[in-house]
């Protein structure tokens, strides 16, 4: 393993950042799909040059582009001039229908709003993608207004895993960016598990390809919330995990940093310790998977660094005591915020640990965190961070 | 009947067209779900984009414009102007002059 490539998505387009293990000398790419939201992209770890992208404004609403020789060119699977067997215009690469059919699907009912009325369920974006392990024609979407969509033909055709909106989906109610499902973590050892998270109604687990689902929320706790004991209304930012420890996992909450050992069964507070227990992505070390971090922001209404200084909190016994990284960080006047889908690692022997902020930067710390440096200093706001260790 | 049109720039890059679309709409009588039934047979990049998939209805930033008047409103059934089916004038797909 020799090189990476991050992969950056922002307000206004795509851009890859490319270096040797070394990461100090980069080569910046893009943008791509100029003037576009590119919420995420991401490359398959069977296939690294296989990328997927998410293109999104709105106007024009959702495009899946695809590259396969690592983002050197893009198209958009099934945008080609290619008819059905009744000769209609194929183009399906765009279309995330909910499943209502009888067979696999679920009725399309409603899900809560922000003023507690119901609301009908509307397609708008995708948030997330996820490529298979095994596989790289078969990705996983996540999408606003929360569902979880799987391809199996490289992202020309779409099909939701409906059983998802049978955990309470009435009760499910947008954050302040949507109702999106932003989370997706696949098992490496068990492809028949997966976690979803959603915002704002909880984490979800599948142990069987996503026939059926589990509310994954016993140990969550929300200030205001009127009833103590429901299972879903939690605003879950981010999941995290270790691959070599799928029953672990690490949760940035609205308010607080939560830990499951036992795939979500219970979750305990790991968040003393940190200025805030507020913040949006957290991240797992390739190579320890008790070394966690996460990037405290003052408060749910003040959303950038606690007295201006950028810092991201490490802990490396799993959570409980936290240690401020800040060496090459900008230490005053800093007022930037992290979002969900904005940080990353590669699995260099020294794990390198990258993050974007909506300032535009992407930083890179090639040592688990002790020093940072910038790797690009003025891209549009940074939604998305991927990294892919390369040979 | 080759119909011309202009669609805005986000869409021009991706069907990678540049300058307006010429069109063959099948007659006699063009409406507008014809015409975007044959710029998406042409280029199926464009499905969704226009139209919601989920309804067929116009995307809400989305507008239609042809000799200057809105058509965005018009029915998609209703036939279109004389000068637009003559290719004497363009329709015109246009991003909603919104977004601060």
């Amino acid at each position: 393993m020799s090189r990476v490539r991050v992969l950056v998505g922002t307000r206004k387009g795509a851009f890859l950042l490319e270096s040797d293990g070394q990461r100090r000398r980069w080569q910046i790419r893009g943008p791509f799909f100029g003037g576009w939201e590119i919420y995420h992209l991401k490359g398959s770890p069977v296939d690294p040059d296989r990328l997927y992208a998410s293109q999104s404004n709105g106007w024009f609403g959702q495009i899946i582009q695809r590259s396969d020789d690592g983002g050197q060119t893009w198209y958009p699977p099934g945008g080609a001039v290619e008819t059905t067997p009744e000769g209609l215009p194929m183009g399906q690469s765009n279309q995330f229908l909910y499943d209502t059919s009888p067979e696999t699907g679920r009725p399309l009912r409603t899900h809560q709003w922000y003023d507690g009325t119901q609301h009908p369920w509307e397609f708008k974006r995708v948030w997330h993608l996820e490529p298979s392990y095994t596989d790289p024609d078969t990705v996983y979407a996540g999408v606003e207004d929360a569902a979880l969509f799987r391809s199996t033909d490289g992202g020309t055709t779409w099909h939701e895993l409906a059983a998802l909106r049978d955990q309470q989906a009435e009760k499910w109610s947008p954050g302040a960016g949507g109702l999106g499902l932003h989370t997706i973590l696949l098992d490496p050892n068990n492809p028949r598990r997966i976690y979803v998270a959603i915002s704002a109604a909880g984490a979800f687990r599948t142990d069987d390809g996503g026939q059926s689902w589990k509310v994954i929320t016993n140990g969550l706790t929300s200030k205001y919330m009127p009833d103590p004991t429901a299972q879903v209304g939690f605003c879950v930012h981010r999941l995290a995990m270790h691959p070599s420890h799928p029953d672990r996992v690490f949760m940035q909450l609205h308010w607080n940093v939560m830990r499951t050992d036992n795939a979500g069964e219970l979750w305990t507070n790991i968040g003393a310790g940190l200025p805030s227990d507020f913040g949006f992505p957290i991240e797992v070390h390739a190579h320890e998977p008790e070394t966690v971090y996460v990037v405290p922001i003052q408060s749910d209404s003040e959303h950038y660094p606690p007295e201006g200084k950028l810092r991201v909190y490490r802990s490396r016994s799993g959570g409980g005591d936290w240690e401020p990284l800040a060496h090459g960080l900008p230490q005053e006047h800093c007022y930037v915020n992290v979002l969900r889908d904005a940080m990353s690692r590669d699995e260099l022997d020294d794990c390198g640990i990258y993050f974007g902020t909506t300032g535009g930067q992407v930083y890179v710390s090639p040592d688990s965190g002790d020093h940072w440096h910038p790797i690009v200093t003025q891209l549009p706001p940074v939604v998305s961070v991927e990294v892919q260790t390369l040979p | 009947m080759t119909i011309r049109v202009e669609l805005p720039f986000h869409l021009r890059t991706l069907a990678q067209v540049s300058g307006q679309v010429a069109l063959d709409v099948p007659g006699p009588v063009v409406t507008q779900r014809g015409l975007l039934d044959a710029l998406e047979c042409r280029y199926p990049v464009l499905r969704g984009t226009i139209r919601d998939p989920a309804t067929g209805r116009r995307r809400p930033l989305v507008r239609f414009y042809a000799c200057r008047e809105d058509l965005s409103h018009e029915s998609p059934d209703a036939p279109l102007p004389a000068a637009i089916v003559s290719g004497a004038e363009p329709f015109l797909i246009i991003g909603a002059i919104a977004g601060g």
